[in-house]
């Protein structure tokens, strides 16, 4: 039989704002523990909950980049269940009526179409404590820094169909939220977390089949390898005549499998209800227009101008829009460069994305600024250095040897331009390698990159290889 | 509608309380008592109502985003039964 695998995500995106979302205590990562949680976040009795208005409006930000309904009207919902990083025993959350509703978003596929998904709400609410399990004397550890930290839940639709398909919709929002600035996307420290909510159904059939919901997942790594996993499992469990349980499971990296977690099934009766301690949310077009003044070129728009205005092809400007930075950087270079935007972006791609990746850097921590990059593109454009050579300042600028001028300067690499020069440097060669040149002459016309390569490395790569190409054609004749 | 006595009982954990085993029939009688009257309720046409969220006719007042709490760890902490290197401690929690 052939099945269809169904994915929906939940992505919770933490709002980069400075305080809570129901309180004035701050959000910062990685503070002594339950230094930053207050009467508020710790729930203690006589206290009232106030909302953050840069959450709502961090919220309107991503409903209007995917296109979605702002609520003229939300409300917030209590969503009750007991665990001890849940001070309240209710996480305020939105039920009924979300903040953001019916979005949408394009991924690419692995064949280059285009696929749209749907996104069926995103909603505001506050994050949990966090619990530490390491032994405290055989007792858990409660560190309530993150409780009511503000939280924005992205819901799709059940719209993906691999798991490839769920990291390119990861990946998609990922950068969305980092282009909008509502979110730093840190994924080690849990500001980007996702569930999967994964199901099976042989292929043609039009009803869902029962879905498992995979937590924990905090990497575009996992979230494939778990999908993949549960995929298989679920099928292997219907072909081997069980069925699927609806049921929240927890993927393993280390062991590379999920398993049911049974301590949650009970706590999914959440008996939601409005929160009687908040108003509703009132947004009007007022605060909708003053925030969509604010929204940035988002990345497909992007993407779209710098394959128009720099003739990009759709991969290469895919990854020099995947982030804000990236793309900022680039267009610092195509300026400096004072245009060859294919070349800067070969080199940006090449080059710069290869050395960063190697050495595990963000492009904000590249020690080649644009300018420099720029400068030395410039330098490969008025023939001063050949291609091969740049690569040797680049990597001489990279080590902190200075700009490309100086870089030149110092270790001697300016081209030879001069054709006599050339010429000379070529004569030499075919006296060298009489052999060769018998054969060649004699039709072996593939010697003839050899001779190329022969006077390079007598040139120590200095030579203009166009200059090259020409010259030896007319000696070697 | 009429709620059986391991409808009580499920409620009552879900809500951490401890019913006594023989209080278990008068609290499914009162329980379905009250779920009579909401089904009286339910049987009103409010298709054109929007539904209260909130006895106030008021939209929230929002707060600017602002830190306005400082650390008062050790105040909150005076009375948590057991505390450690900053953290709350209780029994724990198996997954």
């Amino acid at each position: 039989m052939e099945w269809e695998t169904v994915i929906g995500l939940e992505i919770h995106a933490q709002l980069a704002t400075r305080s809570k979302i129901f309180s004035g205590a701050p959000t910062a990562y990685g503070a002594p523990p339950n230094t930053q949680a207050c009467a508020i976040d710790l729930g203690m009795p006589g206290v009232l909950p106030v909302l953050n208005e840069e959450a709502v409006r961090m919220a309107v930000k991503f409903g209007l980049a995917i296109g979605a309904k702002i609520a003229p009207r939300s409300v917030f919902a209590r969503k009750n269940y007991f665990y001890p990083d849940l001070p309240k025993g209710y996480q305020i959350s939105q039920y009924e009526l979300p903040v953001v509703a019916q979005g949408r978003i394009e991924i690419e596929l692995e064949d280059g179409g285009v696929k749209t998904i749907g996104i069926t709400r995103a909603h505001l609410e506050e994050d949990a404590g966090k619990s530490l399990h390491e032994d405290f004397h055989g007792m858990t550890g409660i560190d309530l820094n993150r409780a009511g930290t503000p939280l924005l839940e992205i819901v799709s639709e059940p719209d993906m169909r691999s798991a490839r398909e769920a990291v390119a919709y990861m990946k998609k929002i990922h950068s969305l939220v980092r282009y909008l600035e509502i979110c730093d996307g840190n994924m080690q420290e849990g500001s980007f977390r996702c569930d999967a909510n994964v199901s099976v159904r042989p292929r043609g059939q039009h009803e869902f089949g029962t879905r498992a919901e995979l937590k924990n997942i905090n990497s575009f790594r996992f979230v494939e390898k778990a999908i993949a996993y549960e995929v298989q499992r679920q099928i292997e469990l219907i072909e081997g005549g069980g069925s699927v349980v609806q049921e929240t499971r927890l993927y393993d990296a280390d062991k590379d499998e999920t398993r049911s977690m049974r301590s949650k099934e009970e706590a999914h009766d959440y008996r939601y209800f409005p929160d009687p301690d908040l108003l509703p949310l009132e947004i009007d077009a007022g605060i909708i227009e003053t925030v969509r003044k604010t929204l940035p070129e988002l990345p497909d728009e992007k993407k779209q101008r710098f394959i128009k205005d720099y003739a990009l092809t759709p991969y290469e400007a895919g990854v020099l829009t995947s982030s804000r930075e990236l793309a900022a950087y680039y267009e610092d270079v195509v300026r400096g460069a004072g245009g060859e935007p294919k070349l800067c972006a070969n080199w940006v791609l090449g080059e710069l994305l290869g050395a960063l990746n190697k050495n595990n850097l963000d492009i904000n921590a590249s020690p080649v600024s644009p300018a420099q990059l720029a400068g030395m593109l410039r330098r490969i454009g008025d023939n001063t250095l050949s291609g091969k050579i740049a690569k040797q300042v680049f990597d001489a600028m990279w080590h902190g040897e200075g700009d490309a001028d100086a870089v030149i300067a110092a270790r001697g690499l300016k081209q030879v331009t001069d054709s006599g020069a050339i010429e000379k440097v070529i004569v030499e060669v075919i006296k060298k390698f009489p052999e060769q040149l018998a054969q060649y002459r004699g039709g072996q016309e593939k010697l003839f990159t050899f001779f190329v390569g022969q006077v390079m490395k007598a040139s120590q790569g200095k030579a203009n290889p166009a200059q090259v190409n020409a010259l030896l054609k007319e000696k070697l004749r | 509608m009429a709620l059986t006595p391991s409808d009580v009982k499920k409620i009552a954990r879900l809500a951490r309380l401890a019913v006594a085993g023989e209080d278990i029939p008068a609290y499914a009688r009162n329980l379905s008592n009250i779920m009579g009257l909401v089904e009286q309720m339910n049987a009103v046409d409010t298709r054109e109502v929007t539904p209260m969220a909130h006895p106030l006719e008021l939209p929230a007042r929002l707060r600017p985003d602002q830190i306005s709490e400082t650390n008062q760890r050790e105040l909150f902490q005076s009375i948590a039964p057991k505390v450690e290197a900053g953290l709350y401690l209780v029994p724990k929690v198996i997954e």
